[in-house]
Order: structure tokens, then C-alpha cells, then sequence
């Protein structure tokens, strides 16, 4: 009686998940393609990855988005660490609202808005104090705002689930509230900063709308060098950069999910026998 | 132990009251480190910069860098002067194009967020129904695609729909058709990109709320002699209404402000909003005009994101 509809939702998981890979794994298959046209099969080649090597505009915009992208995630699990613990340890302040709409808001908010937003508030503050510069520095700030929101939501989910009473008896052993969180929950609620921090990191690489605005015309990034070359069509260079980026997000994606799930069995298998022991 | 230690003693109590007071103390001023960094640095990097937009917004254009006027005006006797223009939201109206793409945008974003859901659903509906060790590895199946790059997968897309793209050649073979489809700069290319991107989004609020059901209603429900449709639509369909809302605002509000899109897969009709903006700031360098299009979709954004805010609030509060 429930068959048919568990096999209606089971055809369509398969069609939507088709949708979300064919084209990627389409666009690797072009990168080996030794024709420079799309619609054409010149025979296996690897010459796009080389030539890329050799792309002097791709390798400079490649080597800023990854200083940027470093600098901007490891700024924005901070602030995510910061925010999750106030939201989620702290039940009343005054500005609790604030700060729960503020990291929420910038997961939803198009970019284009957030963009000539904050490239107006960097023009207005330069005018004022003279900092900051267009360039590196705001892009930076820009990318911990929204990156930061995304660790935020990710750590404040984990941190919820934290059972306090092991924070608790720490401090009873007397450890003071900092030693007891650094020394029990942070441990705890470590992949969640480590995904919140990888996905910071892909999210600053990605990010072509934002940095746009506020980049000023000193700098370029990846993406911004992507999106000029892919306005203008197809590029048989871009299809091996494409490659080799998906390739190292998908793998890092996988080792870490699969590194703290057996790291999170161990944890819940410790604490069983803790338990067990302690009765 | 000593008589001096013991907590009976007035001095050592009132030592207790003096520790417990400092530690207080020590407590809200720890309190108020970890709040207040995270508080300000969103304040003045978030917040403030939608004040700045709508100060200029109300500016002139000017040759000069910045690229618009000074609300305020200091004379040499020291009179302030204050010059609001109205003139940018003036010309909102009376240039067809904004009030065209304003309404392509919303009219593109519904539609787009209303195929993202009956995509969506199922697939939820499919993940929430599956064992626990295929779940997990099912969403890792859907979120990947989020984490690699979006304009990467926008760029993928169009290798599939292009003139001479895999699915024309495809087609072709086959012989379903004989003639190449136009798809890339139509309206179909931007709902299908928007739906390509945002999927994800759709379906992990969905799936929250679905993997929460409880089984017993349903059963309850058969046992009352509802058929299985009847059930879904009586007993499942309401209580994932929380993740229907959360992933319709999640693809809703940031599709009305695409850019990425339209751009790269729409063709010259289909111009959204964030597109004139991006063309009025970065072609035209209207600063001012540019900032009183973003006024004008937060005016439109403000809903949404207040139904999204609200129902953000209330699932932490449970």
C-alpha cells in the first residue's frame, strides 16, 4: 500500500541527484577533450592542465583567493565560535535578537546586496578614517561576515547538543569556566569547527558577487578571474581548473566527513564505557 | 580539618560571599567578552553598511571619488546644510526597465522556488525514509555539489544547455528532435539554473523536518482507514510545513537578487534586478541610482526574510 509513493520519491531522489552530477561530471569529461570546441571529441588530452600551468593570470588570482580565503575562515569560525557560545550559553543579554537576526540575515541576503552595502561603508569609512583601503583588507572583512554566519549556524547547531553536566564537572574539579570550556566542550563540538572552517574556506574561494564590489581595481580574485573568462564563453582552460577544483573540494569533503564520523564513533564508544564503568 | 575552614564560621562565609561576588564579577565581565566582539564587528560590518545605502540612496551623482555627493554641507559661516534627492527613486519610476525587471525578478524567483520544492520534497521525503547509514551518505551525496563552486556549476550547467551543448547533441541523436533548442538565454536557462543551484538548500530544511516525523501519526492515521494520499496530505504535508517555509525563503530571497545567473545563462530580456544594479553601478557608475535599487529590494526582501527570521527564532527556542 506505501509502495507506490516510497518508489515515487525514490524515482525522483535518483532524477535530482542525476541533475546535480551530470553537469559536473560532464564538464570533467571536457576538460580531457583535446578539440578546444565543446561540441566536439578530439581525443583524450591533458594539454588544458598544462597550459594552465603556464596561465600567469589564473596562478596570480589563485594564490590571493587562497590568502584570502585562509585569513577569512580562520576569522570567521572565530567569530562563529563567539556568536554560537553567546547565543547558546548565554539565554538573556540585551542585543540577543540582534545577533541571532545578524547571522541569520547573511545566509539569506543576495549578495549583490551585501556587496554595494558594504562597498559603501568602506568608501564612507576611508573618507572618515582613512582605513580601510579597497583591496585584500576588505575583501577579507567582507567574507568573514558571511562566512562567519555560516560557522555560526553550523557551530551553534553542535553546541546545543553539548551535554553541560561534563562542563559542569570539570568545574567542580575546579577548573575555571575558560579552562573547562577549552579543555571539555571545545573538543566536543571540534568537527563542527573544522567543517565550519573548510566550508568558510570554499565559500571565500567561491564568492565572485561580493568581492566584485568591495575588491576596488587592484585586486582580482579566482572567481572573478573565472567569471570574466566564462562570460565570454567557453574555455577549455576553465574546464580543468573546474576539474581540479572539484576534485580537491570533493575529496577534502569526503576524507574529513569520514574522519569525524569515526572519530565521533570512538567519542560515543568512550563515553559508553565511561558510563558503563561509572555504574 | 580546621575550625577556621568550616563554613559555619561567620569570617569564612563571609569570604564565601566575597569569592562567589568577585567570581560574579569575573563571570559577566567573561559574559560580555565573548558577546560583545562577535555583536560589534556584524553591527558595524553588516548592519551599518544597509545605513550607508540608504544615506546615498538620497545623494547626487558626482564626478568626483566617491561618486556622489555630500548630504551635508558645511559653509563657511558654519551653517549646515542638508540636500536629500529624491531624484534616484524618482527615476525608478519613471524608467519602465526597473519596474519590468522588479517584476521578472519576484515573477522568476517564485516560480523557481516553487520547482526547487516539487524537486525538493521528494527527494527529502525519499533521504527521510531511508536507513540510517544510507541517509548519511545520501545528504553527503547532496551537499557536496554546495560545497564545490556555485559559479563552477553555473558554468557546468551551460555546458549541458548549450546550442551545441550535450543535451542539443543528445536530442539530436536520438532524433527526438531536429533542430537545436535554444535554451541558454531564455527564461527556462535561468529557472533551470536557479533550481540546479539552489536545490540543496530546499531539500536539508525539508529533510530536518521530515526525518522529525513522527511514524505513529501516520500509522494512526491507516488505521483510521485514510489512504495513503489522504495521510500524506492530512498528516504529513502540515507537519513539514516548518521546512517547506525554510527552504522556500532560503531559495526565494536569494534568487530575487541572482546575479551569477541571469547573467551567465539569460539572454538580454531576462533582466533581473541585481543585473540592472550591477550594470547601473559597475557600466553606468551611478552609485546613487545603484543604491536606491538595493533600497528597493530589501523593501521587497523585508517580509521574506522577517517570516524566515521569525521561524529561525522559534526552532532554536524549542
Amino acid at each position: 500500500m506505501k509502495l507506490p509513493a516510497v518508489s515515487f520519491s525514490l524515482t525522483m531522489l535518483l532524477i535530482g541527484i542525476a541533475f546535480l552530477y551530470i553537469p559536473m561530471l560532464v564538464l570533467i569529461g571536457y576538460s580531457f577533450n583535446a578539440s578546444p570546441l565543446v561540441s566536439l571529441w578530439g581525443g583524450f588530452s591533458v594539454k588544458w592542465y598544462a597550459s594552465l600551468l603556464h596561465n600567469r593570470q589564473i596562478l596570480d588570482a589563485a594564490l590571493l583567493s587562497f590568502e584570502i580565503a585562509l585569513v577569512a575562515s580562520t576569522g570567521a569560525v572565530l567569530l562563529g565560535l563567539l556568536a554560537a557560545t553567546a547565543l547558546v550559553r548565554f539565554r538573556h543579554f540585551r542585543g540577543r535578537l540582534l545577533l541571532t537576526g545578524m547571522i541569520n540575515a547573511p545566509l539569506v541576503m543576495p549578495e549583490i546586496i551585501t556587496g554595494i552595502t558594504q562597498l559603501l561603508l568602506f568608501v564612507s569609512m576611508a573618507q572618515l578614517i582613512g582605513w580601510p583601503h579597497r583591496g585584500l583588507t576588505t575583501i577579507i572583512l567582507s567574507h568573514i561576515v558571511f562566512c562567519g554566519a555560516y560557522a555560526a549556524v553550523t557551530i551553534q547547531s553542535r553546541l546545543i547538543a553539548v551535554d553541560r553536566s561534563l562542563e559542569e564537572a570539570a568545574r567542580d574539579l575546579g577548573a575555571t569556566p575558560f579552562r573547562a570550556f577549552w579543555d571539555v566542550t571545545l573538543p566536543i563540538i571540534m568537527p563542527a569547527l573544522a567543517s565550519s572552517w573548510l566550508l568558510s574556506f570554499t565559500l571565500s574561494l567561491d564568492d565572485v558577487v561580493i568581492s566584485s564590489f568591495v575588491s576596488g581595481p587592484s585586486a582580482s580574485t579566482l572567481p572573478m578571474v573565472i567569471y570574466s573568462k566564462v562570460k565570454l564563453g567557453v574555455s577549455p582552460e576553465i574546464n580543468a581548473l573546474a576539474t581540479l577544483i572539484i576534485a580537491a573540494v570533493g575529496t577534502c569533503v569526503v576524507v574529513a566527513g569520514y574522519t569525524m564520523r569515526r572519530a565521533e564513533r570512538e567519542r560515543e564508544r568512550d563515553l559508553q564505557m565511561a558510563a558503563r564503568a561509572s555504574t | 580539618m580546621t575550625a577556621s575552614t568550616s563554613p559555619s564560621s561567620p569570617r569564612s562565609a563571609e569570604l564565601v560571599a566575597t569569592r562567589l561576588r568577585q567570581a560574579s564579577r569575573l563571570n559577566r565581565l567573561g559574559r560580555w567578552l565573548i558577546i560583545l566582539p562577535p555583536l560589534v564587528f556584524l553591527v558595524v560590518f553588516f548592519l551599518v553598511p544597509f545605513a550607508f545605502a540608504f544615506k546615498i540612496s538620497f545623494a547626487q551623482t558626482a564626478v568626483h571619488i566617491p561618486p556622489f555627493s555630500d548630504l551635508l554641507s558645511h559653509s563657511r559661516d558654519g551653517v549646515v546644510g542638508l540636500s536629500i534627492n529624491l531624484g534616484n527613486y524618482a527615476y525608478l519610476f519613471t524608467d519602465d526597465v526597473y519596474a519590468i525587471s522588479y517584476l521578472y525578478s519576484i515573477k522568476t524567483a517564485f516560480f523557481s522556488t516553487i520547482a526547487c520544492l516539487l524537486l525538493g520534497y521528494p527527494m527529502a521525503y525519499a533521504i527521510a525514509r531511508a536507513s540510517k547509514a544510507n541517509q548519511n551518505i545520501l545528504l553527503l551525496i547532496i551537499i557536496l555539489p554546495f560545497w564545490t563552486s556555485f559559479l563552477l556549476r553555473v558554468y557546468a550547467l551551460e555546458g549541458i544547455i548549450r546550442d551545441g551543448g550535450l543535451l542539443n547533441s543528445a536530442l539530436l541523436w536520438l532524433g527526438v528532435i531536429h533542430q537545436p533548442l535554444q535554451i541558454m538565454r531564455t527564461s527556462f536557462a535561468v529557472y533551470l539554473g536557479i533550481v540546479y543551484s539552489y536545490l540543496p538548500f530546499m531539500i536539508l530544511p525539508l529533510f530536518a523536518t521530515l526525518e522529525k516525523l513522527d511514524n505513529t501519526l501516520l500509522e494512526a492515521s491507516a488505521d483510521l482507514g485514510s489512504p495513503p494520499w489522504k495521510s500524506f496530505i492530512d498528516v504529513t504535508l502540515p507537519l513539514s510545513m516548518p521546512g517547506i517555509i525554510a527552504g522556500s525563503m532560503l531559495v526565494f530571497i536569494p534568487a530575487i537578487g541572482e546575479f551569477v545567473i541571469p547573467s551567465l545563462l539569460g539572454g538580454p530580456d531576462n533582466l533581473m534586478i541585481g543585473r540592472l544594479l550591477w550594470d547601473e553601478f559597475f557600466n553606468n557608475h551611478d552609485w546613487p541610482v545603484a543604491s536606491a535599487v538595493a533600497v528597493a529590494i530589501l523593501v521587497l526582501l523585508a517580509g521574506p526574510i522577517a517570516i524566515y527570521q521569525h521561524y529561525n527564532v522559534r526552532e532554536l527556542e524549542q
